[in-house]
């Protein structure tokens, strides 16, 4: 009884003791520009994937991808029309869109990032949010 | 036996919660305990500004990003399976991307039909002096195109102009010139990647400028 006990006490402390912080891969993309609002999760794009089979070049210059976590304005629209992830998510390069868990395998609420980016490292922060922000 | 267990178990089960909630109870908060000395400011913390992950390359659901409800989560692949045997570093992804490109323990494509098409590399170093003490600027366009295409970076992050491209650390930590890949997916600027670019020491009889008023009024 005494080891149940002590094994139940020991899963509880831990659970809240452990830390919640993201360990995601440096460079990890996310983007939730508009998934959070259409009640699907975002978008975790991972950036060691892609390039250890394509070079920099295939999307940020073939695929016109800017240099920027979410200012693609990447929709399942664009997509299916064969741009940005759609030039190669088509079932003819790679597996193709029907497999939404995939791609939008993010928790809720997460919001765009690049993830490990120096300006998330830094001690300070170095950016307000703008109050009148236009969506 | 078995009903001795079953009572055992029952017990177990209905005195856990009470148990747990007391130690709950039991435990006072940190600040409480530090009181008992006198308070203590938790601004004395040691290394409080300094977040250090241990955990390196965790698999998806693990990383907290990824959501581990999504059954789509556990079929992703764990970083660390893909990067076994390539070339390590102390930052970023800990892999060694140029090297690993340059020994051709990686194939990445340049065109995405095409595996056959070659990239267009151009083996040209670029020193740009540095104002500070230390090292001066070599950038090399050959890793860059390896990786890259020419479009990518110039005419609108380098204009193509002698002195048109002023540039320094802050810019550059947030996101600017180099910083658009460094410090975003390329490697990261840390005290440990400084002289990956700050790589030419500077000439033996080289030495700092000095500040005016410290030339005005040397500190006796």
């Amino acid at each position: 009884m005494y080891k149940s006990a002590l094994i139940g006490l020991l899963s509880m402390l831990a659970v809240m003791v452990l830390p919640q912080a993201a360990h995601a891969e440096y460079a990890d993309v996310v983007m939730n520009n508009y998934s959070d609002a259409a009640g699907m999760r975002p978008v975790v794009f991972p950036h060691w994937y892609h390039r250890i089979r394509f070079r920099c070049k295939v999307c940020h210059a073939d695929l016109g991808f800017k240099f920027k976590a979410g200012g693609n304005k990447i929709t399942m629209a664009k997509i299916i029309d064969g741009q940005f992830c759609g030039a190669c998510h088509n079932g003819e390069i790679s597996w193709s869109v029907e497999n939404c868990g995939m791609c939008h395998s993010g928790i809720a609420g997460t919001p765009t990032q690049i993830h490990g980016s120096t300006v998330q490292r830094l001690v300070a922060p170095t950016y307000k949010k703008l109050g009148n922000n236009k969506k | 036996m078995k009903i001795k267990q079953f009572f055992l178990g029952v017990v177990a089960l209905s005195v856990l919660p009470v148990v747990a909630i007391q130690v709950e109870a039991a435990q006072p908060p940190l600040k409480e305990v530090k009181a008992a000395k006198g308070h203590v400011s938790t601004a004395n913390t040691f290394n409080r500004l300094l977040e250090k992950s241990k955990a390196r390359n965790l698999p998806p659901a693990e990383d907290g990003i990824h959501d581990p409800d999504n059954d789509n989560t556990h079929v992703l692949q764990p970083p660390k399976i893909a990067y076994d045997g390539l070339p390590t570093t102390p930052f970023g992804n800990y892999v060694d991307w140029v090297k690993a490109l340059d020994t051709d323990l990686l194939q990445p494509r340049y065109d995405r039909f095409d595996a056959t098409i070659e990239p267009l590399i151009m083996d040209l170093d670029i020193v740009r002096e540095v104002k500070s003490t230390v090292p001066d600027v070599v950038f090399p366009h050959k890793p860059h195109t390896q990786w890259l295409h020419c479009s990518n970076c110039h005419p609108k992050i380098f204009i193509p102009q002698r002195k048109a491209n002023v540039m320094n650390m802050s810019g550059i930590l947030l996101g600017q010139q180099c910083g658009v890949c460094h410090g975003k997916v390329a490697f990261p600027v840390t005290t440990q990647s400084c002289t990956k670019c700050h790589s030419k020491p500077k000439p033996a009889d080289w030495k700092p400028p000095q500040s005016e008023t410290s030339l005005k009024e040397p500190w006796r």
